[in-house]
């Protein structure tokens, strides 16, 4: 049984991506990555005001092991981040889906997630990789 | 195709996140690196070293061998049982494996060598042996468990056979015994108190079974790395290699210079080395900025490069990223190091970060 939530997008590179309703998206990584990382110690967020573009690394999430960069599935301006994690990377690791978000981004065109995975075409994707 | 220890279905069992290591499939963690870390500095965990391998070395003309491969000196051992820590070098000083040789008797060493540099380590012994009268014989058929933490020896001990609880109990750091073909060690790879035992292959599975069942927390190698780190203890191929001496990369205190008559490997580049002022440095930072510290990262003072790390990470028992470095002699007590493009300061200190369930540091 998949524990996907089917209520955002998700981007090939791990992402998820929630719609607030109001043009501007919550942004995380997946429970799958943050498997794949390991024990998060580390995590790199961009500064409120930065100009994203999609398909660009933002953000690096550090584990025990390796660097890992995390990349916005949208383009637009970065409105808010979660500072919590800068004292706990581990919640990322305990709820990526929850607490565990990362940013949050305007959005100049709210089309522009259409074109992501929903959560039957990333489990695909998962099952593919794996 | 990687080879399976004969603890891969146990390691499966226990579910493992089984990763290909120096060309076998190794365990990396079993849900928790950092878990697995504080388990050993706080209790007891195990690790299945047997991809490792052993190397009996047996005859008249043994110790004259060792004495001219190793750059550590096997005469300084004299009680059976004596463990010793050497580099053994190739002809331009630079090292071909770091290993551990025990002292059984004079006609009877035993060394245990690094994995994904058996190979080449055995067609070096081999090839420097021809003047020697000694039999080198791989023990393939022997697995090999480290369990390591302050209640490591108090958990493994009742599992042992009689005879090795009595003997295992009175055993001093850095010594081993032997029976039969079981080989119990105070050595270890993670800074604390414990036993590397070896044993017969067919016997591991249930001796790891037997451990797990007495609250020893399988380990993997994850948790391993970060261990030997926060120990200060260097990683082959990472920390050294054939390019670099000892003398770069913290070990000078395993090279014996006496007697000076002792010829061996790598001895005369060494000799040269040794009063070069202008040799590296190999220390320990710890970064006092964000970030994590990783392998091959530049350091900085200011516009000038001073060097590179060798192994860095996250020290789990300091909360803070740690690494080895190589450096320019005369490096002061703080620098800067480039991640991602920017630069991030950082503490030069001399290893070891932490032992025995304590940091050894002050920050």
């Amino acid at each position: 049984m998949s524990n996907t939530p089917t209520d955002r997008r998700y981007a090939k590179s791990h992402e998820w991506l929630k719609d607030e309703g109001d043009g501007s998206f919550t942004i995380g990584i997946t429970d799958h990555a943050q498997g794949l990382l390991g024990d998060l110690v580390f995590v790199d967020l961009p500064e409120v005001g930065t100009a994203v573009e999609a398909g660009n690394d933002c953000a690096v999430v550090e584990s025990v092991k390796a660097a890992s960069d995390v990349y916005s599935p949208v383009t637009g301006e970065v409105i808010a981040v979660n500072e919590a994690l800068d004292g706990a990377p581990e919640t990322i690791n305990d709820d990526a889906f929850g607490n565990g978000w990362m940013f949050k981004v305007k959005v100049a065109d709210a089309g522009e997630s259409d074109s992501l995975l929903d959560a039957a075409g990333y489990d695909a994707l998962i099952a593919e990789e794996e | 195709m990687s080879k399976q220890t004969v603890l891969y279905e146990k390691h499966q069992a226990m579910g493992a996140r089984l990763v290909p290591f120096g060309g076998w499939d190794m365990p990396l963690h079993y849900g928790s690196q950092l878990d697995e870390h504080h388990q050993v500095r706080r209790d007891a965990g195990m690790f299945d070293v047997s991809h490792m391998t052993v190397v009996d070395l047996k005859g008249g003309g043994a110790k004259s061998y060792l004495r001219y491969l190793l750059a550590n000196d096997v005469a300084r051992l004299k009680e059976s049982g004596k463990a010793l820590y050497s580099c053994m070098l190739n002809e331009q000083g630079g090292v071909v494996d770091d290993l551990i040789v025990y002292y059984l008797n004079d006609e009877w060493y035993r060394m245990v060598v690094n994995a994904g540099t058996t190979e080449k380590d055995l067609a070096w012994l081999d090839r420097m042996s021809t003047e020697y009268d000694v039999t080198i014989t791989p023990r393939h058929d022997l697995a090999m468990i480290a369990v390591q933490g302050p209640n490591a020896r108090a958990k493994a001990l009742p599992l042992l056979s009689a005879n090795l609880q009595q003997t295992g109990a009175e055993l001093k750091p850095f010594n081993a015994v032997a029976d039969g073909e079981w080989f119990v060690a105070r050595t270890g790879y993670t800074g604390e108190d414990g036993f590397e035992i070896m044993l017969p292959g067919e016997r591991a599975a249930h001796f790891w079974q037997q451990l797990n069942d007495v609250g020893v927390a399988p380990c993997g190698l994850g948790a391993r790395d970060t261990l030997r780190l926060e120990a200060g203890m260097n990683l082959y191929g990472s920390d050294m290699d054939e390019e670099t001496s000892p003398l770069e990369a913290g070990l000078g205190w395993t090279v014996a210079w006496e007697p000076e008559a002792r010829n061996f490997v790598g001895r005369p580049v060494l000799e040269r080395q040794r009063k070069d002022p202008q040799k590296k440095r190999f220390v320990g930072l710890v970064l006092t900025g964000r970030g994590v510290l990783r392998n091959h990262l530049k350091l900085f003072d200011g516009q000038q490069a001073i060097g590179e790390i060798t192994s860095g990470g996250f020290a789990p028992t300091l909360e803070r990223s740690i690494a080895l470095a190589r450096v320019e002699p005369d490096i002061g007590g703080t620098c800067e190091v480039e991640i991602r493009g920017k630069r991030v300061a950082a503490q030069v200190v001399k290893p070891p970060f932490a032992r025995n369930g304590k940091a050894t540091i002050t920050l």
